[in-house]
C-alpha cells in the first residue's frame, strides 16, 4: 500500500527539456513565475500559456500529469476564486440575494485562477523532467555563493538528497510496523481523530529508534568512504552548462521581454 | 622490498645511532594489518547514566595479516568480532595496544583518511550504507570524496561494477534490488577507492541463502582475481572454507587459529563456542568417533563422498 507511493513526480522520457541543465529548468521556472506576477491584461497570460504550451509539447510529458498536478490545489483555487468574486468591491455586474460580483471581481478572480493554474504548472514541468538527484545538485550548484554568508550549501544538499533516498525505506518500514502491530491487535482505522493519533503511537515510536538507527550506520558508513564534507570533493556527474542550456537561457530572456511588454504597454 | 629497506635502514641506524629505529624495523617486516594487544573497553551505564562498569570487547588480540590472503573471523554474537572490525578502519581506536593498517597507526588522527583509504569497510545492513539514488552514483561516492578526477571516477565505477557483476544494473535505483545485489553493490563501492584491503563486517547475515553465496561469490572473485586482502567476519561456518586462515574468537579473546581444515577437525571445541559446525563436517566426525576411518577435518560434501569410496 505505502510502496506505491512515488516521489519527486518524475517522468522519465528523452526530451531536450529533460537533458537541460538543472540550473536552467531552476532559474526559468523562477522567472516564468515572477514574470506571472507584471501583467496587467490577458494578452499576457495568453503569451505565458502558449510558451507554456511550447515546453510541454518539447517535454514530450503526457497533458494528464500536468493536470494531476492540479488536483491538489483545486480546493485552494475555488477557495481563491469564489473569495475575489464575492468580496471585491467595485462597479456591481450581477446581484444575487446578498452576493454581489463586481466587475473588479470578476476580473480579479480570472486573473487569480490563471496565475494559479499557470504557476503549478509551470512548476510541475520542471519536477515532472528533472530527477531529484539532478535538482539537489542543481540546488547546490546555484547556492554556492550563499556560502560567503556561512550557509552549508553542501551539507543541505546532502541531506536533501539522503533524505530523498531514506523515504521509500522508510515508507516500507513504517508498513512492517503497521503489520506487525496489527497482527499484535492494534487498531488504527476506527475510532475518532484523538484516538486514532493515540493509535499512532506504537508506530512512531519503533519508526523513530529504527530511523535514528539507521542514520547511525549511514553516518559510519559514508565516513568509512572517507566523507568529510563538501571540501575537496569531485563530482562524478558535474554540472557543465552545454550550447542547449544557453540557448534555453536566451529562449526565457526573450519570453520574459516580450511577455512583460506586450502584458504591460498594449492595452485592450 | 622489505629487504631493501631494512638494509637502507641499517646504513640510518650506522650513521645516526641516537635514533630509535626498533620501531620502525617492527613495521616494515609487518604485513598489510597487524594489531598487537589490543584492547577495547566501553563503559556500561545505567539508566541515570550512572556508570555501572566495564566491558572489555575486544581482549589483548594479536594479529598478522599478510597482504593478498583471505582471512576469516567467526565468532557467535557479541565475542567481539564487529569490534575488532572497526579497528582496522579506525572508526574505533582501542584503549590500549595497537593497530597499524598498511604501516600507519590508527591512532594517528592524521593518518585516518589514508587508512580508510587503504582498508575498505562494508557493513552488515545493505539498506544502511547505500547513499546514491542510483547504483553508479553510489559506488561513485567513495571517489568523490577522495576527490579523484571526474574522468577517472567513471573508469573505477566500471571497473568495480564489473569486478562484482552489477555492472548491468548501474542505472538502476538501489530500492528495487534484491539483498544480495545491494550488499554486491555496497562492495563496488569499497573497491572504487582501489583499497589493498576490504573488511566484510557480517555481509551476509541479513541475506537469504541465495544472496549470501552471490556475496561470498563476489568476495572471492576481488581475492583471486583482483588480489585484495579480504577480512570476512561471519558467523557462519560454511562461508570460511576457502579461507587462508580463520581467527575464532570467543569472548574477545583469539580462542583458535589456522587454516578451515585445521579449525573443523577439532568439532568438540567449535560447539563448545557456540558455533554451528557445518553439516558435512559434523557427520564425518560423528562417522570417525563411530569408527569409521575418516580424515579429520571434512569440508565438502564431495571431500566426504571421496573419502567413503576410495
Amino acid at each position: 500500500m505505502l510502496r506505491d507511493i512515488t516521489l519527486g513526480q518524475y517522468y522519465q522520457a528523452e526530451s531536450i527539456i529533460h537533458k537541460l541543465d538543472p540550473r536552467v529548468k531552476l532559474g526559468g521556472t523562477l522567472l516564468f513565475i515572477v514574470s506571472l506576477f507584471f501583467f496587467e491584461n490577458y494578452l499576457g497570460y495568453v503569451i505565458s500559456a502558449l510558451f507554456l504550451a511550447l515546453v510541454i509539447k518539447l517535454s514530450k510529458v503526457p497533458f494528464k500529469f500536468m493536470v494531476r498536478g492540479m488536483r491538489s490545489i483545486l480546493m485552494l483555487l475555488l477557495i481563491t476564486v469564489v473569495f475575489n468574486l464575492f468580496l471585491t468591491p467595485g462597479t456591481p455586474l450581477v446581484s444575487l440575494w446578498k452576493l454581489t460580483i463586481t466587475v473588479e471581481g470578476l476580473n480579479l478572480a480570472l486573473t487569480m485562477a490563471i496565475r494559479l493554474v499557470l504557476l503549478i504548472i509551470g512548476s510541475s514541468i520542471m519536477t515532472l523532467t528533472t530527477t531529484p538527484n539532478n535538482l539537489t545538485d542543481g540546488m547546490e550548484k546555484m547556492m554556492r555563493p550563499l556560502r560567503v554568508f556561512k550557509v552549508p550549501v553542501h551539507e543541505v544538499a546532502m541531506m536533501m538528497s539522503i533524505a530523498l533516498r531514506f523515504i521509500p525505506i522508510l515508507l516500507e518500514e513504517t508498513d512492517k510496523i503497521m503489520k506487525a502491530q496489527i497482527a499484535r491487535g492494534a487498531d488504527f482505522e476506527s475510532g475518532n481523530l484523538i484516538n486514532r493519533a493515540k493509535a499512532m503511537v506504537p508506530l512512531l515510536v519503533p519508526l523513530f529508534i529504527s530511523a535514528f538507527r539507521r542514520a547511525n550506520d549511514l553516518a559510519m558508513a559514508m565516513e568509512a568512504r572517507c566523507y568529510r564534507g563538501g571540501d575537496g570533493r569531485t563530482k562524478m556527474k558535474p554540472l557543465v552548462y552545454r550550447k542547449r542550456d544557453y540557448l534555453a537561457y536566451a529562449v526565457i530572456a526573450v519570453y520574459l521581454i516580450v511577455s512583460i511588454t506586450i502584458g504591460r504597454i498594449v492595452w485592450f | 622490498m622489505a629487504y631493501v629497506l631494512l638494509n637502507k635502514l641499517e646504513t640510518c641506524e650506522r650513521s645516526c645511532p641516537w635514533v630509535d629505529f626498533r620501531m620502525s624495523e617492527e613495521i616494515i617486516k609487518m604485513g598489510i594489518i597487524k594489531a598487537k594487544d589490543v584492547v577495547y573497553e566501553y563503559v556500561r551505564r545505567d539508566e541515570d547514566g550512572n556508570i555501572e562498569g566495564m566491558t572489555t570487547a575486544v581482549d589483548k588480540v594479536s594479529l598478522d595479516i599478510e597482504q593478498g590472503q583471505f582471512i576469516a573471523i567467526l565468532g557467535h554474537n557479541g565475542s567481539g568480532k564487529s569490534t575488532l572490525a572497526k579497528h582496522i578502519n579506525a572508526i574505533l581506536n582501542p584503549t590500549s595496544g595497537t593497530v597499524w593498517v598498511d604501516g600507519m597507526d590508527t591512532n594517528d588522527e592524521e593518518k585516518v583518511w589514508d587508512i580508510r583509504q587503504t582498508a575498505g569497510m562494508v557493513f552488515q545492513n545493505p539498506d544502511n550504507q547505500i547513499i546514491g539514488q542510483v547504483v553508479e552514483e553510489d559506488v561513485g561516492f567513495g571517489p568523490e570524496n577522495m576527490g579523484i578526477p571526474t574522468k577517472e571516477i567513471w573508469e573505477r565505477v566500471e571497473e568495480s561494477l564489473r569486478a562484482v557483476g552489477m555492472y548491468q544494473y548501474r542505472k538502476h535505483s538501489p530500492n528495487k534490488l534484491s539483498g544480495g545485489q545491494k550488499q554486491r553493490v555496497s562492495i563496488a563501492g569499497v573497491l572504487a577507492m582501489h583499497p589493498k584491503c576490504i573488511v566484510l563486517d557480517e555481509p551476509t547475515a541479513m541475506l537469504d541463502p541465495s544472496g549470501r553465496k552471490e556475496v561470498i561469490r563476489a568476495v572471492r572473485g576481488l581475492n583471486d582475481v583482483e588480489g585484495v586482502t579480504v577480512i570476512l567476519i561471519t558467523h557462519y561456518m560454511e562461508e570460511i572454507v576457502h579461507a587462508n586462515k580463520v581467527f575464532v574468537m570467543d569472548r574477545g579473546k583469539i580462542a583458535m587459529e589456522g587454516t578451515p581444515r585445521e579449525i573443523f577437525s577439532r568439532v568438540e571445541e567449535l560447539q563448545a563456542l557456540r558455533l554451528d559446525v557445518p553439516q558435512v563436517t559434523l557427520l564425518a566426525h560423528e562417522l570417525k568417533k563411530n569408527g569409521i576411518d575418516l580424515p579429520d577435518g571434512i569440508l565438502t560434501i564431495k571431500e566426504l563422498v571421496d573419502a567413503l569410496n576410495p
